[in-house]
């Protein structure tokens, strides 16, 4: 435009209508189908990965994928082995996790955020000590817990000492996701609370909570596929792979389905390997249950504001 | 109130006879510039008799900022005292102090002396939870909450402790002093978020008042709102004085005609030395009689629409 102007030779009037006349996208909708497609590939290959791994897994372990493999326990003869106390103990271990965990990391960051004067020194560091929690390595975590739990406390290597040990590494990303949930909450509804004369704890419990539970789920769940995965922390702990009885309590030694693959997986036999992949889906059956309750419970409380 | 300045700008149709305009409430609201106003209606007294509220030398910090000063102000009993003026002037921040929700802010200190009913507003023995259980609030943009309609006018009653005879009586009451429960009685168990805007705003208002309190407080209620919503919760507000004490910020000046029996002008002025704005009160007198002839040039100014 600035050339037509100096010239003089162009009325800019004219210019600037064909410049209006031209209403194709030009340059422009090239880079848009190349964004598109780079979006599409990326889509495609974190999907196809899945599908692959979930495949692979059904293939080889479909000789064994009936309910003998959850009804029979660990044996060293592979047709007579089964994950039956593995899969009660990920049950046990990862069921006290959350009843831990969800109280524990729901009430810090109801306090961090609704009650935490965010100008004092210690409320930052606790902020602070919380983010870098979450980024520790899992066998970190299983040190700590083998020191602290299972031998300072006197626990010993039980059910407990395992879920505990699995609430201190869930509870950072817990307590992260519940404290974004509840900071969604828009300020004008705690303001229409308070301005009815509600206590600042009624409205957290009557208005802020049930608002923020699709959040807060969507977190706890996610933090508990992460606990029913591990293995690395409970082998520190002393999680057995050879466990002939189901868990019966809180004191109950136990092994978990990670172990437990872990463990046929590393026999010479093959069968084992069958057995192992097995075993994975049904780790994957179980984690895709938790997910449905997790939707399930998001649909339930959805909110609109 | 045909020759005060604002009634001059508005559109000429306002001149003409518009007899849909009184009753329904459903006109533009410029036009009710024409039908007879409450101020019209009413005889108010030249200073409010019986004030329920009385502010002296109030002033508001936030930290070491002076956002408002100087304020004295007497609100009467079952008036509407609309508080106006440019953005900034410190009048929200006046609204809020009235009932305490200003201790939300952090920083934010009170100087001067607030008195309610003959108490200090802000005595070291009064709570603020009491205080907002007698001087409720309506807000900007509707904040109805994610619950049913039902649930959240007896949300209030449940939260203070108040033991109706019967919840849903005192629902149906509410809904009906909000002029709400001809749309609503057949859907109560509907999201609240089902209604249209206006409809939450006057839920907001059935909210309130279903705490039963002395004093309403409202911030620029409908500046979120269309004409048509506009008019309906002005009509509201009329019938609600014939038994509240209401306090309504407002940017728009033909509101406060419109509605206010007394009308608080506030201005910001910029300090000479420190250059930093701080509101004040300029001028509070009937609306009537402000709008006619304002005592202050800097009033004048503003309500002939010269500056904010």
């Amino acid at each position: 435009m600035s050339t037509t102007q100096t010239t003089g030779v162009e009325d800019p009037a004219v210019a600037e209508a064909t410049s209006h006349a031209d209403l194709t996208a030009g340059q422009r909708s090239i880079k848009d189908v190349l964004f598109y497609v780079g979006m599409l590939a990326s889509l495609g290959i974190a999907f196809t990965a899945l599908v692959a791994l979930i495949a692979l897994m059904l293939v080889q372990g479909w000789p064994r994928l009936n309910l003998d493999l959850i009804t029979h326990f660990p044996s060293s003869i592979p047709a007579r082995a089964g994950a039956e106390s593995a899969v009660l103990g990920s049950i046990w271990v990862v069921g006290f996790t959350a009843l831990f965990t969800i109280p524990l990391g729901v009430a810090a960051a109801v306090y961090l955020e609704e009650f935490a004067d965010k100008q004092r020194w210690y409320n930052r560091l606790i902020e602070l000590n919380i983010q870098n929690l979450a980024a520790v390595p899992s066998i970190v975590y299983g040190i700590l817990g083998l020191g602290l739990i299972v031998q300072a406390a006197g626990l010993g290597q039980v059910v407990l000492a395992a879920s505990l040990t699995l609430t201190l590494l869930v509870l950072p990303t817990v307590i992260i996701a519940a404290r974004e949930a509840i900071r969604a909450v828009p300020d004008s509804i705690r303001a229409g609370s308070l301005a009815l004369g509600a206590t600042q704890w009624q409205t957290v419990w009557r208005q802020v909570l049930p608002a923020s539970v699709p959040g807060i789920a969507t977190g706890v769940i996610l933090a508990l596929s992460r606990a029913i995965g591990e293995a690395a922390p409970l082998v520190l702990l002393g999680g057995l792979t050879f466990i002939q009885f189901n868990p019966s309590g809180l004191d109950s030694p136990f092994t978990v389905l990670p172990i437990q693959i872990f463990n046929w997986v590393s026999r010479p036999q093959d069968e084992f390997e069958v057995l192992a992949a097995a075993a994975g889906v049904v780790l994957l059956v179980i984690l895709l249950a938790m997910n449905s309750i997790a939707i399930l419970v998001r649909n339930r409380f959805q909110r609109r504001w | 109130m045909d020759n005060s300045p604002s009634a001059d700008d508005a559109p000429t149709s306002a001149d003409a006879p518009q007899p849909a305009a009184t009753g329904s409430g459903l006109a533009d609201p410029a036009l009710h510039l024409d039908t007879p106003t409450r101020a019209g209606r009413r005889e108010i007294p030249e200073q409010p008799k019986d004030p329920v509220m009385l502010l002296r030398d109030v002033a508001v910090y936030y930290g070491g900022f002076r956002a408002v000063k100087d304020v004295n102000l007497d609100f009467g009993r079952r008036e509407i005292t609309a508080l106006i003026g440019p953005s900034g002037c410190g009048k929200s921040t006046v609204l809020r102090c009235l009932n305490r929700m200003n201790d939300l802010v952090r920083g934010a200190r009170v100087a001067g002396s607030i008195t309610y009913h003959d108490q200090d507003l802000y005595g070291p023995k009064v709570d603020p939870i009491v205080v907002r259980r007698s001087i409720g609030m309506v807000f900007q943009k509707p904040n109805p909450f994610p619950k049913s309609i039902y649930d959240n006018i007896a949300y209030g009653p449940r939260v203070t402790g108040m033991k109706p005879g019967s919840m849903d009586e005192l629902v149906e009451q509410a809904l009906r002093g909000a002029a709400l429960w001809d749309e609503v009685k057949d859907k109560l168990k509907q999201n609240a978020y089902s209604l249209s805007g206006g409809q939450q705003q006057r839920l907001c208002i059935a909210r309130c008042i279903a705490v039963n309190p002395d004093v309403i407080l409202m911030d620029e209620p409908c500046s979120a709102l269309d004409p048509i919503a506009t008019a309906r919760i002005e009509d509201l507000m009329i019938e609600l004085a014939d038994r509240y004490t209401i306090i309504i910020v407002t940017h728009n000046m033909q509101q406060a005609a419109r509605v206010a029996d007394r009308t608080a002008f506030f201005t910001a002025e910029a300090d000479a030395t420190t250059g930093e704005r701080t509101g004040l009160l300029v001028e509070y007198d009937r609306t009537g009689a402000m709008f006619h002839n304002p005592r202050d040039r800097r009033t004048e100014d503003y309500i002939s629409g010269r500056f904010g």
